[in-house]
């Protein structure tokens, strides 16, 4: 017949999942709960810590793959809209004893909050400028977090951050807490996997694939690109609340440009657009280097080469090359 | 008065810096849609190069500094356009973007590695000594790279302007499609820019890192405000690179001056989402007629 | 008659070129406008003007006698004026129903029913019947991208219609596509006029396309209305046999 299928390969090949795949995301999520609940069982101390740190860093780069991988938006901020989730609960619970669960919401709204302030300007003109307004803002924010002694601790940071209670249980062992950092895992996860999937997650990948045609049916393109990337920020927000009870000390290092730039890296090693891809792109990126043992540096440039390799070969990262790898064993065409 | 006078002039002079750094930001944008996020490690490196090159081979300084620059301009003119450009932009400008990401960390973390993690002294073709004018002590340094900064601008302003080569490559940046029917080589005029980027950048480092020495983490700072100048200059034009160049290091001198000196980076900041608010086409920039 | 939209001496100037110089039409409830005119007449100049995505220098637009000049496009489709583009325009990583589905979704409810509200925006069994009325039905699940080019056409003119607006503009949609698709879309097109009473305006080369489907026909030239009346007495009009179908 006459259908020439234009077959051209797009750079972020990630529709909305077909309703069977849905399922198996979820169940996939679930399964990876229970296995990472009892995981750490006889794993020692530090294993059990990069386990969490692995589960707080895959929250942030959710957020980002949400703002990055369905609506297409550089926000180069994510690390320093940790850094405020992470600040916000380490001064309000070290200092003021407010309750964690109550800086957990704080500091989900704040970064939603300071999302919308940055973005409509920066939307207002051009898609591109986001990436400058959120450079801009991390540094702002840096240089908040190293001056600002009084508030912050400076380059000393504050220590002795407490982890919360649940229900009465304390979670100060890394065994309990990291189960707890599961559970919101999940929760974010499962919150995540249904906004993809109802009408918003449609929305969000049509105005990545054509915003002009997008608008012109009805879809608000500016408030929905809002909304991605302030959503998205938000969940780097509640990352920060989890990582200064989980690391009980923070300074303004982890929080800089450079670690936003990571983290844009882990969303697309991982597989922009793809819900599972931010848990193999942090994998990669922060379980990887403790498992290995390899020094800071060293271990950064060696990943942001693989990126850079895999975004020549495969701009789907590893999802996509399972994907493909997967297609090819059952002896399908890519097609789908 | 006099202190103003000498701190307007070292603000010209880094903001003469960050222009070229803006200029070449620019100039890669135009012909191939690169939005170059590793520029300021580009203007960190060559100097890193440089001091490799004379540590290595203990060559003298002369020779140093030719092994160093030509390594740089072959590596990130040339060799970054074939091997990171190139097979990136088939799949879009958003890889590509990220994929400069990825560089800007690999050449951080390597002149980190590779080099030093401290600052290194770098040599000086001028004696870094003040002379007084009506008053003002001023830096020969400072006056040194702004004489030279302002030639190379105007000397690159001649050849785009004035050369047929100049011309076919500004032919190349407005209209990629007409220029190929007009029988202009594209490719090549595009791979001019990147060599002529990375010449841009190889100028502003060596003028730069007697003050500021050499550094790994020097890019940062300087990316960022090549970034804020070409906004605020107009993100299409290299006159705007220039002078949204000149304001930001003026306006950075002042507040380092007047304001306090560990938030002189965020003033710069301020000024570029003002011009976001007020006038996002940039102060020398047209305004886009198509709205989403 | 009602007078579905309404545009008056609409202006539209990039810098001193008048691409449009005093336009005035109207529309009629359950017309098929169309608008004609040489290349460089300022046809999709107009549209865009009326459509928001470009901003006019002069002039009003009026829907349903409602001031709509300037509206974003997102707003002015969701007030009922819906259209297709001249290039091609579907969503490649969705499937038929998916496309028809958003075309829809954002005209019912609000941002949180659509959060928590069912996946199809409770839209599936309306996009399958938009999807059968173009016959589309056997590519229901398979991706817009993987369609034929005029099969493409016919899903972005669905979309266009899905959310029952008040007036769509189709911009040349008779464009590259081939002959026996063609005459499925007039058809397609006349169908829709007739048993849902839907209004439109084409913008259109092929002049044999717009003199059978349109009740009415505009002649553009040079940003004015050179002419306009039925398609017999625009095909009659020396000034227009003149500037356009002369040759």
């Amino acid at each position: 017949m006459t259908a020439p299928a234009t077959r051209e390969t797009l750079p972020q090949t990630r529709s909305l999942p077909l309703p069977g795949f849905i399922d198996g995301t979820l169940l996939t999520l679930l399964a990876g709960a229970v296995i990472l609940w009892f995981a750490p069982v006889g794993m020692g101390r530090y294993g059990t810590y990069v386990l969490s740190l692995w589960l707080v860093t895959s929250i942030a780069v959710m957020g980002l793959n949400l703002t990055l991988g369905y609506a297409g938006l550089k926000s180069l901020a994510q690390a320093a809209f940790m850094g405020l989730g992470a600040y916000l609960t380490a001064i309000l619970t070290t200092k003021y004893g407010v309750s964690w669960y109550v800086c957990f919401a704080l500091s989900g709204l704040l970064t939603f909050a300071v999302g919308l302030v940055l973005g409509f300007p920066a939307l207002r003109v051009k898609a591109h400028y986001l990436a400058f307004v959120t450079l801009a803002f991390s540094t702002l924010i840096w240089l908040i977090m190293r001056n600002e002694q009084w508030l912050t601790g400076g380059v000393f940071g504050i220590s002795n951050i407490n982890r919360p209670d649940f229900f009465g249980i304390k979670l100060f062992n890394a065994l309990e807490f990291h189960r707890f950092v599961v559970v919101i895992t999940f929760i974010l996860a499962v919150v995540l996997w249904w906004m993809i999937r109802s009408p918003w997650g449609r929305a969000f990948t049509a105005l990545r694939e054509n915003p002009i045609r997008a608008a012109s049916l009805g879809v608000d393109t500016r408030l929905y690109t809002l909304l991605a990337f302030a959503i998205g920020s938000a969940y780097a927000g509640f990352a920060g609340a989890l990582y200064a009870p989980l690391v009980e000390f923070i300074d303004p290092s982890p929080f800089s440009l450079s670690q936003s730039f990571f983290l844009l890296l882990m969303v697309v090693a991982g597989g922009s657009g793809y819900l599972l891809g931010p848990f193999i792109g942090a994998l990669l990126g922060v379980v990887l280097p403790e498992w290995l043992r390899f020094a800071g540096s060293l271990y950064l440039i060696i990943f942001a080469a693989i990126v850079m390799l895999l975004l020549i070969a495969c701009p789907q990262g590893m999802s996509g090359l399972m994907e493909r790898a997967y297609a090819k064993l059952t002896g399908k065409g890519a097609g789908r | 008065m006099v202190e103003f006078i000498a701190y307007l002039i070292a603000g010209i002079a880094t903001g003469a810096i960050y222009a070229l750094a803006a200029i070449g930001f620019t100039l890669v944008w135009q012909t191939s849609q690169t939005i170059n996020f590793a520029q300021g490690e580009f203007v960190m490196l060559p100097a890193i190069l440089v001091l490799l090159a004379i540590k290595v081979l203990g060559a003298p300084v002369w020779l140093g500094a030719l092994i160093g620059i030509a390594a740089f301009i072959l590596i990130f003119g040339v060799g970054f356009k074939l091997f990171v450009v190139d097979p990136m932009i088939r799949h879009g400008v958003l890889p590509l973007a990220i994929a400069t990401m990825a560089l800007s960390i690999i050449m951080k973390e390597g002149a980190k590695d590779g080099f030093s993690a401290e600052a290194q002294t770098f040599p000086s073709f001028v004696p870094s000594q003040t002379i007084q004018v009506f008053g003002a002590s001023i830096s020969l340094q400072h006056l040194a790279i702004i004489a030279v900064a302002f030639a190379v601008i105007f000397l690159l302003q001649w050849f785009v302007g004035g050369t047929r080569l100049g011309r076919q490559m500004q032919a190349t940046a407005q209209n990629p499609t007409v220029a190929r029917i007009l029988g202009i080589p594209v490719e090549r005029m595009v791979l001019l820019t990147f060599a002529i980027n990375a010449a841009l950048a190889v100028v502003a480092s060596v003028l730069i890192s007697p003050i500021y020495l050499a550094k790994f983490s020097n890019g940062e700072v300087i990316g960022l405000f090549a970034f804020i100048a070409a906004i605020v200059g107009g993100f299409n034009q290299v006159r705007g690179a220039l002078v949204g160049g000149l304001i930001v290091g003026i306006v950075d001198s002042m507040a380092a001056a007047y304001v306090s000196s560990s938030y002189r980076l965020a003033v710069p900041l301020v000024l570029l989402v003002v011009i976001i608010l007020l006038k996002p086409e940039g102060l020398m920039g047209r305004k886009e007629e198509r709205r989403v | 008659m009602t007078q579905v939209l309404e545009v008056t001496n609409l202006h539209k100037a990039f810098g001193g070129i008048k691409a449009v110089n005093g336009v005035s039409f109207s529309v009629n409830e359950g017309e098929i406008l169309g608008i004609i005119g040489p290349n460089g007449c300022g046809k999709s100049t107009l549209f865009n003007c009326i459509l928001g995505q470009l901003e006019p220098t002069e002039g009003s637009v009026k829907l349903d006698g409602k001031e709509v000049t300037n509206k974003r496009p997102s707003e002015l489709n969701r007030l009922g004026v819906s259209r297709t583009f001249q290039l091609l325009q579907v969503f490649p990583e969705l499937t038929v129903r998916e496309n028809l589905i958003l075309a829809g979704q954002e005209h019912e409810g609000t941002m949180l029913s659509r959060f928590f509200g069912p996946r199809d925006a409770g839209l599936s069994a309306k996009a399958d019947q938009m999807i059968a009325f173009f016959k589309l039905g056997h590519l229901v699940d398979a991706k817009a991208g993987g369609l034929s080019y005029g099969q493409q056409k016919l899903l972005d003119a669905a979309m266009a219609f899905m959310a029952g607006p008040r007036l769509v503009l189709l911009d040349e949609p008779a464009g590259g596509v081939n002959l026996t698709m063609l005459g499925d879309l007039k058809e397609r097109l006349r169908a829709i006029n007739a048993e849902q009473g839907a209004t439109f305006v084409v913008i259109e080369h092929n002049m044999d396309f717009v003199m059978s489907l349109c009740s009415r026909v505009i002649v553009l030239a040079e940003g004015k209305v050179l002419a306009q009346g039925t398609p017999a007495e625009v095909r009659a009009n020396p000034a227009v046999i003149d500037a356009y179908l002369g040759h």
